[in-house]
């Protein structure tokens, strides 16, 4: 039986998860500004990465007030160390390819889609507000990745083998979003939050569902890599947080 | 009734009168802050300013930002802050609220209007799934009011829009999108 210490543990971990994992995934798309194939697409990426960004933001304020030691989302983004983030190992792997880029975002989207539909309905105030606001940018976000994979993998011999190898090089990063913790449990149990085994089932089969449409098979299952949610991550982080923090590590406090 | 009282009935309704007048002139002032990328609509026709309370001391006004990674979001907020105390209404609080999330159904009649005019093609009202999914709804062209228009791209100059162009004129023109 979770006491009320963890419940509130828990949340605010979950809070900072889901952070970290807009943050990462918002910072990793803003390095493609500038480098997208066409002018379309590169408008699409840059609202894309804001929005991810604009949600971090939330999820921090949200992580603030539960921690209640006043920590700003600034603080949240910009003073932590690797060890300290917890989002998906997928999300802070460097952008490859487009295709790369493309599959990554379906793999992660329709995960996320799930985890914010459960969180509308959990009884987390701050985070079903925040839910319920994410939830309509996130829609729009996989509709778009979701319709250039199809194009993609139902393209030409090329864009099909490629997309085809950037789907067995992420598949492993994908058992991490499933594997919960007993910060998962803790929500799920205290708070009506998501279900991560049954978000699994429905993600297998959305994912399946435009793989099929995109002439693409589904991996088979292997082992999965994981260990971000714990702070433990790939040598890529490091890299992507000095870009990320340097002027705030350079010039502590500023401000524009 | 005692006298007293009917003269405090009276000296009330006369309170209400005046916050009530007090309270359309905020709404006026309001309505002439304009939003920053979309300079025709004022920060009341998109329907980010839910509500306000005139405090004793200040005012304290209620917004709820658009997109989530909208960069007008603090823009919009400061200028709402230097028109109300322009008006000698200082303190301004913004109070941000998140729940219900903004949608592009609080856009007034007025704004839908003056999107059109200004080549915007506004929103379809009563957003539902499907339509933000994509659906079958037409966007009208603002320029020619053909419904034989085409999505160049999902994703437009800011946020909240989305490139579109008229097969029949040949204009592009920006759309709304539902949210």
């Amino acid at each position: 039986m979770a006491t009320q210490m963890n419940i509130e543990q828990a949340r605010l971990t979950y809070a900072l998860r889901l952070g970290d994992n807009a943050l990462v995934l918002g910072q990793r798309l803003i390095e493609l500004v500038t480098h997208q194939p066409e002018l379309e697409e590169e408008l699409a990426n840059a609202n894309i990465s804001l929005d991810y960004i604009g949600q971090a933001r939330m999820y921090y304020s949200c992580a603030g007030e539960l921690e209640g030691k006043g920590r700003t989302e600034d603080d949240f983004a910009l003073l932590r160390d690797s060890g300290e983030y917890q989002n998906l190992l997928l999300l802070e792997l460097p952008n490859g390819h487009f295709g790369d880029t493309i599959v990554r975002q379906v793999l992660f989207d329709s995960f996320y889609i799930l985890q914010l539909e459960a969180l509308l309905g959990c009884d987390d105030a701050g985070l079903a507000e925040i839910a319920a606001r994410a939830i309509k940018e996130v829609r729009y976000h996989l509709r778009h990745v979701s319709l250039w994979l199809i194009r993609l993998g139902d393209g030409t011999q090329e864009s099909h083998a490629r997309v085809s190898q950037s789907l067995l090089d992420l598949w492993r990063y994908t058992g991490e979003m499933f594997s919960g913790d007993a910060v998962d449990d803790c929500l799920r149990d205290a708070c009506n939050g998501p279900d991560l085994a049954r978000i699994q089932v429905e993600w297998r089969s959305n994912v399946n569902a435009v793989l099929a449409e995109a002439t693409l098979a589904m991996p088979e299952d292997e082992w999965m890599i994981g260990g971000g949610r714990q702070g433990v991550h790939t040598e890529h982080m490091g890299f992507l947080l000095a870009e990320m923090q340097h002027v705030q590590r350079a010039c502590p406090g500023a401000s524009w | 009734m005692p006298r007293g009282e009917l003269v405090g009935g009276i000296v009330i309704s006369e309170q209400r009168t005046a916050e009530q007048s007090l309270e359309a002139q905020v709404w006026a002032w309001l309505e002439e802050v304009a939003d920053p990328e979309i300079p025709v609509l004022s920060v009341v026709d998109l329907g980010i300013v839910r509500d306000f309370r005139l405090l004793l001391n200040g005012i304290e006004v209620d917004v709820s930002p658009t997109y989530s990674g909208c960069p007008a979001t603090e823009v919009i907020e400061q200028d709402i802050v230097t028109a109300l105390e322009s008006k000698g209404l200082a303190p301004v609080t913004i109070k941000r609220l998140l729940s219900p999330p903004w949608t592009t159904d609080w856009i007034s009649d007025q704004g839908r209007r003056k999107l059109h005019a200004y080549g915007i093609a506004p929103p379809g009202q009563g957003v539902s799934k499907r339509e933000l999914m994509g659906g079958t709804h037409s966007i009208a062209c603002p320029q020619c009011h053909s419904l034989q228009t085409t999505c160049v791209s999902e994703f437009g100059s800011t946020a909240c829009k989305a490139a579109y162009k008229c097969d029949d004129c040949l204009e592009p023109f920006e759309y709304f999108k539902c949210l």
